[in-house]
């Protein structure tokens, strides 16, 4: 077992609020939380004053790209680029090649998520192949402890077939998570439509694609009764949507991407396909209201929507190259960097409620005794520059590349193990 | 002029643009010699990516490269090794190693010579890039090329009336027509219209005009025989036929019948109204095959003065680059 761990000095945070105390970690759980705590012989004392230690961060929606494109990224090398995220837990997506259908590629995913940095929990697709025509055998999956089913990279199309698979999974006790993108109204865009997409002459995504399957999508979970959550919510409309359905009571979850509460789409004037995503960036107006909605609670969760492609992909003309963005390694410092909340408010949607959606127990749980020690120490006043050819992806796609953010993880422990010393990913 | 590469207008500026006009008038110049050739650039060599087709401005800047003397080598889509998997960055750079001083380039994408000259530079290469014409984006040496033509008329228009010659743009009213959300000729025109002083309207369809024109200094119409009226210039923006394919026109009939310029559109334009087109000219759609010919059509002027044009922008460019050099 791994060897007893002292944080001392920090503050430590979690959903029952904050407090000043040292935390002792032995056997991969929380042994004691107090004041001055005696330091047993041979324990590592990290001296983390000024310092947040926090339940571990969980993220809702990283593209691990395994199996099918190992250059891209592997579930080792994601999950290290997590851990020096400060997760200590992440959804996998199912779009990969093959799609997470069915229970044999969810046990391969896990198989090759032994030995990761972080524990992977693997989401399936909402359909055979994402192809949005037969229902993937939820049950089966439910039964192998998949909680979440997703069709992401696309969203499903066919309303009726999306009714069936809400009312079929209602009574399943899982969570159908939308990529939200009417296609026929997206049209092939491949940014946001608007003043920049009609200067630089690049086809444009209305923010109408998203939002019709928003409401689309609100209507049919109300219908159902089945369990939504929306996945990168992107415009203010959308918030809006959401906002309206949760004060008539519904019961939906959703999240938004931190690009997409730092970015714009002025940024694509460089026509760097980095900045190229899906949602794409939006426009001030929408950042502005993404903002308000974490702080209003109306957004649920900040989920990192990580897609990682190899360099020569993304050295392609913008209409050309893939989208997508990496996220794991600077979710934390872009949200504390851009939201005037508090840091508590900053970790909720980080940690415990993306655990809740989730289904994830083990994580994002109070930092008391007896509880599994998974858990990040931040250092949230640390100043530091992106450097885009050093992340722990094998893919450098980041857009935040030579940018200054503030916060940082310092130390993070999976398991009782500290798998991230100092910034350092220790294997 | 201070940018290395010619990507926008908008990297010209109005004083750009005006220097460019004054440069071409000397090319102009030399085409009318007995060997319209100047040694003006010999031992440059050009290199022309063509990653889409296109006969007119390829031959355009080849010959203008000529005239100044300097080695040509093109390359299209079809004979690259674009086919067999090799990234757009690594034939530029393959491309490069061969040392050439220019590379003038068409993409069908919007913003690839803007990724070339970056990855161009990021290299630590010299070339400068022309850009020839990118996806919906911008066709620089097109709008400059256009905006000579006009001002060679407007001119002999002036000279007649005894007006000042520099300010031939000012309140010049514009019609620009057609397929303005697609179209790059469209785009680049704006820019160097407005910033001329020009005073332009884009007249199309509602499912054909820009989203929206926001920051663009440009009216938008969707009634033809209202805009016609006053009208100085009518450009006609060639009219792609897979946009009936997209449900954004019912036919190209009703398309001519509203946004074409027919004979009896072409015979209420005023007598000193100049027709324009960027081509090639789908006869019987954006315009009549009379009104192409009516002697208010300017349309093969255009197509002269781009030699000239782009004669300016390789020697602007490339002297440039020598004389930092030395």
């Amino acid at each position: 077992m791994s060897e007893a761990i002292v944080l001392r000095g920090a503050e430590v945070i979690d959903e029952t609020g904050s407090r000043r105390a040292d935390v002792l970690i032995v056997d991969g759980l929380i042994r004691e939380v107090g004041d001055a705590l005696a330091v047993p012989s041979g324990a590592l004392v990290l001296e983390v004053d000024g310092c947040v230690v926090s339940p571990g961060l969980v993220d809702l929606h990283a593209h691990l790209r395994e199996p099918g494109d190992p250059e891209a990224e592997t579930v080792m090398t994601g999950s290290r680029a997590a851990a020096l995220g400060g997760y200590t837990a992440i959804v996998a997506m199912p779009n990969t090649e093959p799609a997470i259908d069915n229970v044999a590629v969810v046990e391969q995913v896990r198989r090759l998520a032994r030995g990761a940095l972080c524990q992977v929990e693997v989401a399936a697709a909402i359909t055979i192949g994402r192809a949005g025509e037969r229902l993937a055998p939820f049950g089966e999956l439910a039964d192998a402890g998949v909680r979440l089913f997703t069709d992401d990279g696309s969203g499903v199309q066919d309303a009726g077939l999306m009714r069936r698979a809400l009312e079929y999974a209602a009574p399943l006790g899982i969570t159908l998570a939308q990529h939200c993108e009417d296609n026929s109204l997206a049209a092939g865009g491949h940014m946001h439509e608007g003043e920049w997409s009609s200067r630089l002459g690049i086809p444009g995504a209305p923010a109408l694609a998203e939002e019709a399957m928003v409401a689309r999508d609100l209507a049919l979970a109300a219908l159902t009764g089945g369990r939504l959550h929306l996945l990168h919510l992107s415009t203010a409309g959308s918030i809006e949507l959401v906002r309206a359905a949760r004060f008539k009571g519904l019961a939906v979850t959703c999240e938004v991407a931190p690009h997409h509460l730092m970015l714009t789409d002025e940024e694509v004037a460089s026509f760097d396909p980095a900045f190229k995503v899906n949602p794409p960036l939006r426009s001030a107006t929408d950042v502005a209201a993404l903002r308000a909605a974490l702080a209003d609670g109306t957004v649920d969760a900040i989920a990192t929507d990580h897609a990682p492609h190899p360099p020569h992909a993304k050295q392609a003309p913008f209409d050309q190259a893939p989208p997508g963005m990496l996220g794991l390694e600077t979710a934390l410092a872009v949200a504390l960097t851009v939201l005037e909340m508090p840091v508590e408010a900053v970790l909720a949607a980080l940690s415990w409620r993306p655990a809740r959606i989730a289904g994830i127990e083990n994580h994002g749980r109070r930092v008391a005794p007896g509880e599994p020690a998974n858990l990040c120490v931040i250092d949230p006043a640390e100043t530091w520059s992106v450097d885009g050819t050093a992340m722990a992806s094998a893919a450098r796609n980041t857009p935040f590349a030579g940018r200054k953010l503030t916060g940082r993880v310092r130390h993070t422990i999976f398991g009782g193990e500290l798998v991230v010393r100092d910034g350092e990913a220790q294997r | 002029m201070t940018q290395r590469h010619l990507l926008t207008i908008e990297d010209l500026g109005a004083d750009g643009i005006v220097e460019l006009l004054h440069l071409t008038d000397t090319f102009t110049e030399v085409a009318t010699r007995a060997i319209p050739k100047v040694p003006a650039l010999v031992g440059r060599t050009v290199a022309q990516l063509f990653f889409e087709d296109s006969t007119r401005t390829r031959l355009s800047f080849e010959t203008a490269a000529r005239r100044l003397s300097a080695d040509v080598l093109t390359f299209t889509a079809k004979t690259s090794s674009l086919n067999k998997g090799e990234s757009l960055r690594d034939t530029v750079l393959t491309v490069s190693a061969m040392g050439v001083d220019a590379f003038v380039v068409r993409h069908a994408s919007s913003g690839a010579p803007a990724q070339i000259a970056h990855w161009l530079e990021a290299d630590g290469n010299g070339e400068v890039v022309v850009n020839a014409g990118d996806g919906a984006h911008a066709h620089p040496t097109q709008a400059l090329l256009d905006c000579y033509t006009i001002r060679q008329h407007r001119k002999e228009i002036a000279d007649r009336a005894d007006a000042p010659a520099d300010r031939l743009f000012e309140g010049l009213r514009v019609l620009i027509v057609g397929d303005a959300r697609h179209s790059r000729v469209c785009r680049s025109n704006v820019e160097a219209l407005t910033a001329l002083g020009a005073d332009v309207t884009l007249v199309g369809p509602p499912t054909l005009l820009p989203v929206t024109t926001k920051g663009w200094g440009v009216s938008t119409s969707t009634d033809l025989d209202e805009a016609l009226l006053g009208a100085d210039v009518v450009y006609l923006l060639r009219m792609q036929l897979e946009r009936q394919r997209e449900a954004r026109v019912p036919s190209l009939p009703e398309y001519t019948a509203r946004w074409g310029l027919t004979t009896a559109r072409a015979e209420r334009l005023d007598p000193s109204a100049l027709v324009m087109a960027p081509g090639p000219i789908n006869r019987g759609v954006e315009l009549s095959s009379d009104a192409a010919d009516l002697p208010c059509s300017v349309i093969t002027d255009q197509v002269t003065n781009g030699v000239a044009t782009r004669m300016a922008v390789l020697f602007k460019l490339l002297s440039a680059g020598r004389d930092s050099g030395e």
